[in-house]
């Protein structure tokens, strides 16, 4: 558990005038599941661009497995292991679901034509949405047909089968009803309990994640303000240190540093 | 209408529906909404059946060859077109490229160079605006739409001015004049060959499957990785090569070369049966077959009602009424669809 994947010291990022994020240290374990939580604007989707190696840090260092990277793009950080799971999925609705699966990945019979081995990769697609538990009703349907939930799952099947080290979901329960948060939780769940995949959820909605998470931090206006292991804090904690946020940025008379 | 209400339905009574066994007619129903070919072919034979028995020349073999003809040249560039409006863009200048290609096939040959490397070059030009139309589109950013439909004033003129306006005839070999248009069964039997060969490209080829993925979430694809601006880039060329070569086709078919011929007239011919065929202006869905088909359809709307006396003013009536009521029963098609009514 304590081998180190992911370590960020002291990453800022400014647009123009606007600082987003400000000297934010993070590191990430092997297995580990780390919830990066914060307020709209707090600097969460600044942070995991800069993990996924669309933005790049104006001040800072990222290490990864132990090396510093500067990693140039997504396609790059991608190569290294680190797989974003967009909030909007980057699925396309018109393909069936193994295709999805497989796209950029495909599986193909030799030959210029570049032919898709459609039998393969439906069997394939089948085998590892089992191993992960993940329900549909068949690979063969078109993905605008399946519930936000399930379209979550299989996005995030398609990272892990790409061999995924570090797992990075962008509010992957945003919009999600009930039952369907829980099986994206059942999922993250099980991949944990697999331990080879680290995971960086983002959320804003922390009483959801709590239980799921082995470690917490909080960001607060472009700073990593809280770092606690999941045993040692608790919703309440986070409650109080979000309302704590709240009135200090009412008390004050300039609205918070947004953006 | 009862349907105007399905987007709002809760899904427990789509369950409920679904576990009673369907009628048969509500079978071939969804069989039909399903299958967007299997609904125009109907309407293809439908169409054979009605002008067969109101004008008994409809079936006769020179009117079927004529018929044959007609669709086939407006076939071939729609297939191409399909490729392109999938990617969720538009090729207005294919009917221009139909008449310049086989001028410069024509002015090769003129220039001493044999029958087959003419053509070559014919197809070659026609590719070149291909990726002219899919550089500006895709680098400089400039809508398709009037990408090309600046480059159809562009080739129109071009071809105006190296023919001066006169039509020429060329005079190939009876085995190239044969193999390319003039032989009755030659231009169909092209039409078939592209719509089966780019069919198969489209649904079990990466090449296809990237073309959807493109027009479906370009920033998805992207996303992933796909290189979204080169897949474009490449069905401009398909789609402009596909025009030059259906222009070079109908030019031994009529053994002359009109620099007025094609145009508008058979780029939107063939935008009409891409659309009536099923493809989605939108993006993302299509099929070649259906355009096929659609080119089909209009062909026997076209000649039979030539057949049966009735002025062209009167057909093009038709023709918009067609492609309003395909496009309305497409998009309320998608809409139940979404809805989930139909699989």
């Amino acid at each position: 558990m304590s081998e180190e994947v992911l370590r960020t010291e002291h990453v800022s990022k400014s647009f123009g005038q606007v600082t987003a994020l400000r000297d934010a240290s993070i590191r990430l374990a092997r297995g580990e599941v780390l919830g990066l939580l914060g307020d709209n604007g707090a600097g969460k989707s600044t942070l995991l661009k800069i993990l996924t190696g669309f933005h790049q840090p104006s001040r800072g260092k990222i290490y990864f497995e132990g090396k510093e990277v500067q990693l140039k793009s997504v396609s790059h950080a991608r190569a290294l292991g680190i797989e974003p799971v967009y909030q909007d999925l980057a699925l396309i609705n018109e393909l069936n679901v193994y295709r999805n699966m497989f796209l950029q990945r495909e599986i193909m019979y030799g030959g210029p034509l570049q032919i898709l081995n459609d039998g393969a990769m439906r069997e394939r697609a089948k085998e590892q949405l089992k191993q992960m538990r993940v329900n549909i009703p068949s690979v063969d349907v078109e993905i605008s047909k399946l519930s936000g939930g399930q379209r979550q799952a299989i996005a995030v099947a398609r990272s892990v089968y790409a061999n995924a080290k570090v797992l990075l979901l962008d509010e992957p329960l945003a919009a999600m009803g009930l039952k369907e948060s829980t099986m994206i939780l059942d999922l993250v769940r099980h991949l944990k309990e697999k331990g080879d995949v680290s995971i960086i959820i983002v959320a804003h909605n922390y009483a959801q994640i709590f239980d799921f998470c082995d470690r917490i931090n909080l960001l607060q206006n472009g700073q990593i303000t809280f770092d606690q292991r999941t045993e040692n804090t608790s919703v309440e904690e986070l409650t109080s240190l979000v309302v704590q946020e709240y009135r200090a940025a009412r008390a004050s008379v300039k609205p918070p540093a947004s953006k | 209408m009862p349907g105007d209400k399905v987007d709002s339905l809760p899904p427990q009574p789509q369950l409920a529906r679904r576990s009673e066994r369907p009628s048969l007619a509500r079978r071939v129903g969804l069989f039909l909404l399903r299958s967007r070919e299997a609904s125009i072919a109907i309407a293809a034979i439908l169409l054979i059946i009605y002008f067969w028995s109101t004008a008994p020349a409809f079936l006769s073999i020179g009117n079927i060859a004529n018929l044959a003809e007609y669709a086939a040249t407006t076939a071939i560039i729609a297939a191409g077109e399909v490729m392109v409006i999938i990617c969720a863009e538009v090729d207005l200048s294919a009917g221009m490229v139909y008449a310049l290609a086989p001028f410069v096939m024509f002015f090769a040959h003129q220039a001493g160079v044999p029958f087959v490397p003419a053509i070559l070059l014919g197809l070659m030009v026609a590719a070149m605006v291909g990726l002219i139309n899919g550089f500006i589109t895709v680098v400089l950013q400039i809508p398709s739409f009037i990408t090309t439909l600046g480059t159809l004033f562009l080739i129109n003129g071009f071809t105006l001015t190296i023919s001066n306006g006169y039509p020429v005839q060329p005079k190939g070999t009876p085995l190239v004049t044969d193999l390319f248009g003039g032989n009755p069964i030659s231009q169909i039997s092209w039409a078939i060959g592209v719509t089966l060969a780019l069919q198969f490209v489209l649904v079990k080829t990466r090449w296809g499957l990237y073309t959807i993925a493109t027009g479906g979430n370009l920033v998805g694809a992207a996303e992933v990785g796909i290189k979204v601006g080169l897949i474009k880039v490449g069905n401009f060329i398909l789609c402009s090569t596909l025009g030059g070569l259906a222009g070079i086709l109908d030019a031994f078919r009529i053994s002359s070369i009109d620099p007025l011929a094609g145009g508008t007239d058979i780029m939107f011919m063939a935008i009409a049966s891409s659309v009536i065929g099923g493809t989605l202006l939108t993006g993302g869905s299509g099929t070649i077959i259906g355009a096929f088909l659609g080119a089909a359809v209009l062909g026997i709307l076209k000649n039979g009602f030539t057949l049966s006396g009735v002025s062209a003013f009167t057909f093009d009536m038709i023709l918009g009424a067609a492609i309003l009521i395909t496009m309305i029963i497409n998009v309320r098609l998608s809409q139940l669809r979404a809805a989930g009514r139909v699989e």
